[in-house]
């Protein structure tokens, strides 16, 4: 995993609190800072892959870690 | 008219129908969508300070029990009093422990996003209820109000 400015950890949290959690800390950022996200809810792939399209931020890297999910999230705008 | 623009008419007041329109709601706006929500007839009761939010077994085939009660709990059984309490009580629980938020932080979250929540005038007036026990933040409109938004949406749902 590269570098990253701040961590959420979304763990446990089902939909939409990934999402909105993620959309709260991003707010609170400058454009170019890297927000690394760790979830445990499947359906959080999907929904930071259209959190991205729709809000024009960057989904730099989307994986799976012992069955958690991590997403590299850049602020662009 | 813009394609990222929410309403959402919510006309049921139980628990299990409170979560879909706050969900949709927080969700879209999360996502930069301007969101509308209109509370008409039961759905009023989702902006109450003081949410007591039910839900029933009753007239609710579709509602999955624990146990396989589906199977063999019988429909009479749904009306013994009390059972709507513990349904509720169990629905909560369930809800906790799935990670899931509850309606009242949904709720919040949706008023920190600055999704707007009207209120129907009209069922206001109709069931005698009180502008002190709905929350603050909210507008009191009619559905020409309504229409003003939903004209301009390009996503208008029904709850």
């Amino acid at each position: 995993m590269s570098n990253f400015d701040q961590e959420l950890d979304a763990r446990g949290l089902n939909c939409p609190l990934p999402i909105l959690r993620a959309k709260k800390t991003l707010t609170g950022m400058t454009s170019g800072e890297v927000l690394k996200i760790m979830a445990t809810d499947p359906g959080s792939v999907k929904d930071f892959e259209a959190f991205a399209t729709q809000t024009g931020n960057e989904l730099l890297d989307s994986s799976e870690v012992d069955g958690e999910f991590h997403f590299l999230m850049k602020k662009t705008l | 008219m813009s394609s990222k623009r929410l309403t959402i008419i919510s006309s049921k007041g139980t628990l299990d129908w409170a979560y879909p329109p706050f969900i949709l709601s927080s969700t879209a706006a999360a996502l930069g969508y301007e969101v509308t929500m209109f509370f008409t007839f039961y759905g009023l009761q989702l902006l109450k300070k003081e949410l007591n939010l039910k839900v029933s077994p009753l007239g609710n085939p579709g509602m999955p029990m624990p146990m396989g009660m589906n199977n063999w709990f019988p429909v009479l059984g749904t009306t013994i009093p009390g059972m709507e309490t513990i349904m509720t009580t169990m629905m909560k629980n369930t809800v906790k422990s799935k990670g899931v938020a509850s309606v009242e932080e949904l709720r919040d979250l949706c008023l920190e996003a600055d999704v707007r929540m009207i209120g129907c005038q009209m069922t206001i007036d109709l069931f005698d209820m009180r502008r002190e026990d709905f929350i603050d933040g909210i507008d009191i409109g009619g559905a020409a109000t309504y229409f003003e938004h939903a004209g301009e949406a390009g996503v208008n749902l029904f709850i």
